[in-house]
């Protein structure tokens, strides 16, 4: 059982287990952070960032002046954004059979594998999954193709070239792997080959294993997957959540008794807890508006916003915010918003029974209604009619490379008054920032990543006890920054296995049996023997038939009459040989009473020594020796068959046959 | 007794002794026995059982009976052991019925015993008969000492409890005996009972049984705390090696209850005459784990006499967590610590690192009891002020994980800490305690750093916030003065400008517990540093007044009354507004009143009207500006809504509103006043007060009557008086009683004592009284105030008021009565069923 690990990012997994005869890849995630490198798209043309100048080297050379800008000490590509794909070097992708998917997020690379590996087998996730996922890829293909831009740099590629680079973009990594967004062509061919799943729904794959999806309590529709035969069971363990926000709650008990638990999607902020950020969210963008400033609030089309705005829905009217208003501006926003409301089946006790009142699930129902919360696709049109600050706007791409969160950031960047908050933990904002600087807007850092933290990690590992833990090597030890917080790592006996990016890991169990069934007239016919009390053994014989990963076993065909006639023999006659089987033997051999045996029949001068395996018994007179051990008994005598013929009888009346 | 209850009794006990008429509720018997106590402690035991007889056939009756529940079986043995604590009564019950109910024939073999309610009965009536010699022989001859050993394993613990209280009551009385002096330990003078108890607890001690070493732990620990005779003193000569004993065993037996004893003889008198306890002490202290010697140590030092040595060896103790925590978290060895440059103790270490919980029991122990120590007099000395200050910052910052430390065991406890609330709590409630003492100027800053730092994280609990203002506000007001003027010094001022914003953050919080906390923090600074320059600069740049004032509209309520009672104090020391408009000076301040008038009236919960009331009492009582602009105004305003409150409690506060008022209009009460309400000791300038001194003459009380008249005080008092709220009539009767006692001098009973006008209020006051409080009073004339309260009965009136409100229904014959109602012997009930 081998792991490839193809992902080094360990939030956004991508990783293809080889389990029995099967090819599993677990999650298809995409590292977009390296869209920081990048300069932002602006949706309205900014005199700012066309202006900026042109990088050269220290020596003067410009040739890299049309690829790469500098602002505020940084320097950027000015490119379409690229994206940086999971390793497709390290095994051949046309080989995976299938590709399961756990949450909305971790299916972002799904097109870049499907669709140019030679992929042909089957993807499978939920509805939601599915649903936000498209909403997601949607929104991304969207925000890239409304700002066509006419270069696309390649030079600064150049390994030679790169090295003479400023950080960061001396040390990314793997930037000749790094690709253009997809079409949504692609999205859409992608996202035909998935198949809907739901919750605990058993799928056979090709009669060897059988996956499952768990509710893992993240997202709307998110899973954690169990794949297992009848005597293997891996965990698939990906962005997890405790805490009770909107989706159904994380199955933990059916991750009991795995042999092997791959833990991947811990929160990304492990020293933030959600509420205590979700407090500093509300407090800061009060303080914000009361002052008169707009808040821009960088996020995902779907997900934590729905908490937000729930938050938001019980705080406005105790804050004194009734009156402002709020945006939410994506070119999916309609369509996230009235799918969170329709998924009931897969959110939390409390929403589900919400429907049966009948009362939408989520609250921001009621804030749309009462206009409090407006939506649009983008910043042109009806929304450039309704504006009006100190307002709220909730709008991506929260890596600030593009969508209509550019815009604002130009917009609003030039006031103290005015405050970002980032809620979404995937991108560092400092480096999202860079960009935009100088900038005098305020800026709030109150990540919100509800995924599991290293002390449920370790309850949760405590309560479901696998054998084996593999996990990303980040998880293994505290993080860099943090190096005294040995707090912020797995902690468990045996040590967690680690793994980074391309690297195959071997997984440490070994597989010992297999099921096979037997045929019930085979059965039948099977005359078991007690050898001691609870323990039967039969003889069995019998053909092996093994399809589709299946055992069978059953009768052997009657040995073939002889036709005498020159019938020639059809091709389903030829019929393995059937030996004729010597009985098997089982018991033990007392020596005493064997010794008595041969006295009494004829043999005197008898000798018996003590070996290390068992006795010898010496006939001194025969020049015999009979060597008696545990699991085998040898007579050895000199030409005289006869002799041994006599002596292996009287070995074989203390031993039962069967 | 009442020859009515001596009527009723023989109905009563025949009540009682029948097992088809059982007694439902318990409390009826627990108040016949209350009364009985009292009978009997005012006349004669004895007479009593001879002129009721019906007592002692109850007591035959219950002893006969085979299915009594075990609630009278229980009340007849309590009710024999108050009969027989007379000794005449004892002997007149010893001959037969004594022994039958205490004695081996009675309860005690019976299937009836199996009830705790019958054993802890039994237990109580031996408790309230033993009070005389005679008892003690009673107690040897039916070997019930015997059976008390026995109790005091009992399954239930109130049994067990008052088993050991027993055999120390027992022991008491015994060596109580005529001119017992100091008791040699050998005790062969000691009285046979107390031999038999002494020697049961040397037993106990000396038992491999935990349970047993903790009775007797127990009963010795009530010893030492309850008896006063020297002969404690012998007694302990004689146990005390049996206890040191105790020590040599690993682990310790029983360590919380002999920790509890030591306490006990130390606080004793045995001390004066046994200086080997000292020695005890120090073996226990070092004998007894880091976690179970904390509470002798702090025991120990809050003595007022005991030898140094043993201080300092108790005070280490308290101080080897912090040491520790101190040690791990060191970058690199620096000035001596905690214990002078010594050490941590290998165990202190190992416990703080065995388990989470350990862990943070022992911390938050040493810090809980370090903090008790801080403020007592006499707390060790020289004081640790500094390292001490250190250990709580580098706890708290363990706790955060701001600390980086270097060492494996400062990780260890790094990871252990960290996020830990309770600790978190323990140290600010310590830091906070710390800020009565100075400390280097390097410490402070580190102080406030830290405290900063938890009031902004985002990962503080609401708990946690609080206890890091209730911190912060004890170091804020402690912080010294710049020298030469009253305003805080530059560093308060520095940190105060870091602290405003983040105060406004919290009051923007969506949890409430946050905002109020915050409001509380905000109106305990206001109400201490008002005044000083440096904090009204830095609050009126904020915007935390602002903020303050929009959270009258909270929705909570208690955040609601917490942001009146703020912006009242802000208020107050004009902090409250923006700068006004140059045409409309105080425009915003006059907003205020409306706004709390509004609360006052419309609020639906009663803390944000409570709050009002007490803002607005206080600015009359201080002259506030914009009530001393029309203080009849505002006060008939006030009045007005708060008689209408449903809240009794507002109605009250309007009436200590009233008084002020009336002090300040007729003076404070002067010698001559009856009443028991205090009022301010001191009137601020600006009110009426200066205006009317104490003897107002003749005029000015009229002028002055004719104020409350019009502010229609009376009215409100008068209402107030009938309320159905005891504790708002009996204030309202107290200031009718100022009233009329500053009025009496000066008026005369005849001036309007007969009008129409006066007539007419009685009879709306009757009615009031009656409960139809519907019709107004009107317009009331001075003259007429007077006469009405002239012809009311008031101090009767106070004297009812003062009763407790059952007392017309706890006399002994209504429970004589409501126990015979209740199972339906009076017979009036009978006409119920048909």
């Amino acid at each position: 059982m081998k792991l490839y690990c193809l992902s080094g990012h360990p939030t956004l997994p991508c990783n293809v287990l080889k389990f029995k005869s099967t090819t599993v890849m677990l999650d298809c995630g995409l590292d977009m952070t390296s869209t920081l490198n990048f300069l932002p798209l602006p949706l309205v043309q900014s005199p700012r960032l066309s202006n900026l100048p042109g990088w050269s080297l220290k020596d003067g050379n410009a040739f890299l002046d049309k690829e790469l800008k500098e602002c505020s000490g940084h320097v950027f590509v000015d490119s379409v954004p690229e994206f940086c794909l999971p390793e497709t070097e390290l095994i051949d992708l046309s080989t995976v059979d299938v590709i399961l998917i756990s949450n909305y997020h971790c299916m972002m690379a799904l097109p870049y594998i499907t669709e140019h590996t030679g992929f042909t087998g089957t993807v499978y996730a939920t509805e939601p999954t599915v649903q936000i996922g498209r909403l997601l890829m949607e929104e991304l293909v969207n925000f890239i193709e409304r700002v066509p831009k006419a270069q696309s740099a390649s030079l600064w590629k150049n390994k030679d070239i790169q090295r003479l680079l400023p950080s960061p973009l001396k040390d990314a990594v793997e930037v000749s792997t790094w690709r253009r967004c997809y079409t949504m062509q692609e999205v859409n061919s992608a996202l035909s080959k998935i198949q809907l799943v739901g919750y605990s729904q058993k799928i056979e794959l090709f009669g060897a294993v059988q996956v499952t999806p768990l509710s893992s309590g993240y997202a709307l529709g998110s899973s954690n997957w169990i794949i297992q035969s009848h005597y293997e069971k891996v965990s698939y363990v990906s962005g997890s959540s405790l805490l009770t926000t909107h989706p159904q709650p994380m199955d933990q008990a059916s991750l009991k008794n795995s042999d092997v638990l791959i833990l991947t999607g811990l929160t990304q902020i492990p020293t933030a807890n959600p509420d205590g950020m979700v407090g500093e969210f509300c407090s800061n963008l009060a303080l914000t508006v009361r002052n008169g400033g707009n808040v821009l609030v960088p996020c995902y089309p779907s997900g934590v916003i729905y908490d937000l705005l729930e938050c938001l829905y019980q705080y406005i009217d105790s804050a004194g915010l009734s009156s402002i208003p709020f945006y939410f501006i994506s070119p999916v926003a309609n369509s996230s918003l009235e799918f969170s409301q329709i998924f009931a089946e897969w959110l939390c006790h409390n929403k589900q029974t919400k429907v049966y009142l009948p009362e939408p699930p989520f609250p921001h129902a009621e804030l749309i209604q009462t206009n409090k919360l407006k939506h649009y696709p983008s910043i042109h049109g009806d929304f450039s009619n309704d504006f009006r600050q100190p307002c709220v706007v909730f709008t991506g791409h929260p890596s600030l490379r593009f969508g209509d969160v550019v815009h604002f950031m130009e917009l609003w960047g030039k006031s103290s008054l005015n405050t970002v908050i980032f809620t979404e933990p995937d991108f560092s904002y400092l480096e999202a920032l860079a960009p935009y600087q100088p900038l005098a807007m305020k800026c709030i850092y109150c990540p919100i990543d509800t995924r599991l933290n290293f002390i449920q990690v370790s309850k949760l590992l405590k309560e479901v006890q696998p054998l084996h833990v593999v996990c990303p090597e980040q998880y293994t030890q505290p993080p860099p920054a943090q190096s005294h917080r040995m707090d912020l790592m797995i902690d468990c006996q045996p040590p967690a296995m680690s793994y980074r990016r391309a690297e195959v890991l071997a997984l440490p169990f070994k597989r010992r049996y297999e099921k096979i069934e037997i045929m019930p007239e085979l059965a039948d016919s099977l005359v078991p023997m007690e050898i001691k009390p609870g323990v039967s053994l039969a003889t069995v014989s019998a053909v092996l038939h093994t399809k589709d990963n299946k055992h069978v076993l059953q009768p052997p065909p009657r040995p073939a009459q002889p036709t005498g006639g020159k019938k020639r023999k059809r091709a389903s006659d030829d019929i393995p040989d059937c030996k004729v089987l010597k009985p098997l033997l089982s018991g033990s051999i007392p020596v005493d009473q064997f010794v008595q045996t041969l006295e009494k029949h004829g043999f005197s001068d008898i000798k018996v020594e003590d070996t290390a395996k068992g006795h010898i018994v010496l006939l001194q007179e025969a020049e015999t020796l009979i060597q008696i051990e545990e699991d085998s008994t040898h007579i050895i005598c000199d030409n005289d068959e006869m002799l041994r013929v006599r002596l292996r009888d009287l070995v074989l009346k203390f031993l039962q046959k069967f | 007794m009442d020859p009515e209850c001596s009527r009723l009794l023989p109905a009563l006990c025949a009540v009682l002794a029948d097992p088809r008429q059982p007694v439902a509720d318990d409390t009826c018997l627990e108040k016949l026995l209350d009364w009985f106590t009292t009978v009997t402690a005012a006349g004669s035991s004895l007479l009593l059982l001879q002129e009721n007889p019906c007592l002692v056939e109850l007591l035959f009756r219950v002893l006969k009976s085979q299915d009594l529940s075990s609630r009278i079986l229980s009340f007849s043995l309590r009710l024999a052991g108050i009969f027989a604590a007379q000794e005449d009564c004892f002997q007149y019950l010893q001959g037969e019925l004594l022994p039958m109910l205490f004695g081996e024939v009675g309860p005690l073999g019976g299937a009836a015993w199996t009830a705790p309610a019958v054993r802890s009965g039994w237990i109580q009536g031996l408790r309230t008969l033993a009070q005389h010699p005679s008892a003690l022989r009673f107690l040897a001859a039916c070997g019930a000492v015997d059976t008390i050993f026995s109790l005091q394993g009992d399954s239930s613990l109130f049994v067990a409890s008052a088993a050991g209280q027993l055999l120390v009551h027992i022991l008491d009385l015994a060596m109580r005996g005529p001119a017992r002096g100091r008791c040699s330990p050998q005790a062969c003078d000691w009285p046979a009972c107390a031999q038999k108890i002494v020697c049961h607890i040397e037993d106990s001690l000396c038992s491999i049984a935990t349970p047993q070493v903790t009775q007797a732990l127990n009963v010795l620990t009530t010893v030492f705390g309850h008896c006063r005779g020297l002969w404690t003193q012998g007694l302990w000569v004689r146990l005390s090696p049996l206890v040191a004993r105790l020590l040599e065993k690993d682990p310790v037996p029983a360590s919380h209850s002999l920790v509890d004893l030591l306490l006990s003889v130390a606080r004793s008198s045995v001390p004066s005459s046994d200086r080997g306890l000292w020695e005890t002490l120090a073996q226990t202290l070092s004998h007894l784990s880091p976690t179970q010697a904390g509470p002798l140590a702090l025991g120990i030092l809050k003595l007022q006499d005991c030898p140094q040595a043993l201080r300092t060896q108790a005070f280490g103790i308290l101080l080897q967590p912090l040491a520790c925590v101190l040690e791990a978290a060191a970058q690199a060895p620096g000035p001596p610590g905690l214990l002078g440059g010594a050490a941590g103790d290998p165990m202190t270490a190992d416990t703080l690192l065995c388990s989470k919980s350990a862990c943070v029991g022992l911390l938050c122990c040493a810090l809980t009891h370090l903090g008790l120590l801080q403020p007592l007099p006499q707390r060790p000395s020289p004081w640790p002020q500094a390292p001490l200050l250190g250990a709580a910052v580098t706890v708290l910052r363990l706790c955060s994980g701001s600390v980086a430390p270097t060492s494996d065991v400062g990780g260890r406890l790094c990871a252990i800490l960290v996020g830990c609330g309770r600790v978190q709590r323990a140290a600010l409630d310590f830091l906070g305690a710390l800020s009565q003492g100075a400390g280097p100027q390097e410490s402070v800053t580190q102080v406030f750093s830290v405290l900063l730092e938890y009031l902004m994280s985002p990962e503080s609990s609401s708990m946690v916030l609080k206890k890091a203002f209730q911190a912060t506000l004890r170091w804020l007001l402690s912080s010294p003065k710049t020298p030469g003027c009253c305003d805080l010094d530059p560093r308060t001022q520095l940190f105060l400008r870091e602290l405003l914003p983040v105060l406004q953050k919290r009051l923007c919080s969506p949890c409430w517990e946050v905002r109020d906390s915050g409001l509380e923090f905000l109106t305990q600074m206001t109400r201490h540093c008002g005044g000083q320059a440096g904090f009204r600069q830095a609050l009126l740049a904020s915007e935390v007044p602002e903020l303050t004032k929009q959270l009258l509209q909270d929705p909570e309520s208690y955040v609601r009354a917490s942001a009146v009672t703020a912006t009242g104090q802000l208020s107050s020391w004009a902090l409250l507004a923006a700068p006004a408009s140059p045409e409309r000076p105080g425009a915003q301040q006059k907003s205020l009143l409306v706004e709390l008038l509004h609360v006052l009236c419309a609020d639906s919960e009663g803390f944000p009207r409570r709050a009002v009331m007490q803002v607005f009492t206080e600015w009359l009582r201080d002259g506030h500006a914009d009530v001393a602009e029309d203080p009849e105004r505002f006060v008939a305003r006030v009045l007005q809504a708060a008689s209408r409150d449903p809240d009794w409690e507002v109605r009250a506060q309007g009436l200590e509103l009233a008084l002020v008022f009336l002090g300040q209009l007729l003076g404070p009460r002067g010698s001559h006043c009856p009443c028991a309400v205090a009022l301010p000791e001191t009137a601020p300038p600006g009110t009426l007060a200066q205006a009317l001194p104490e003897a107002a003459p003749p005029g000015t009380l009229a002028q002055a009557l004719q104020v409350l008249c019009r502010v229609q005080l009376f009215e409100f008092a008068f209402r107030a008086l009938f309320d159905c709220d005891r504790p708002v009539a009996q204030k309202s009767c107290d200031l009718l009683l100022f009233l009329r006692a500053k009025a009496a001098p000066c008026g005369s009973p005849q001036e309007a004592g007969d009008s129409p006008n006066v007539a007419s209020v009685e009879a709306t006051l009757q009615r009031w009284q009656a409960g139809e409080q519907g019709q107004p009073l009107g317009y009331l004339e001075p003259g007429a105030v007077m006469a009405v309260l002239r012809s009311i009965d008031l101090e009767g009136l106070r004297d009812t008021l003062a009763e407790s409100s059952d007392h017309v229904e706890k006399s002994p014959q209504s429970l004589l009565q409501d126990m015979l109602a209740a199972v339906g012997v009076l017979g009036e009930n009978e006409a119920d069923c048909y």
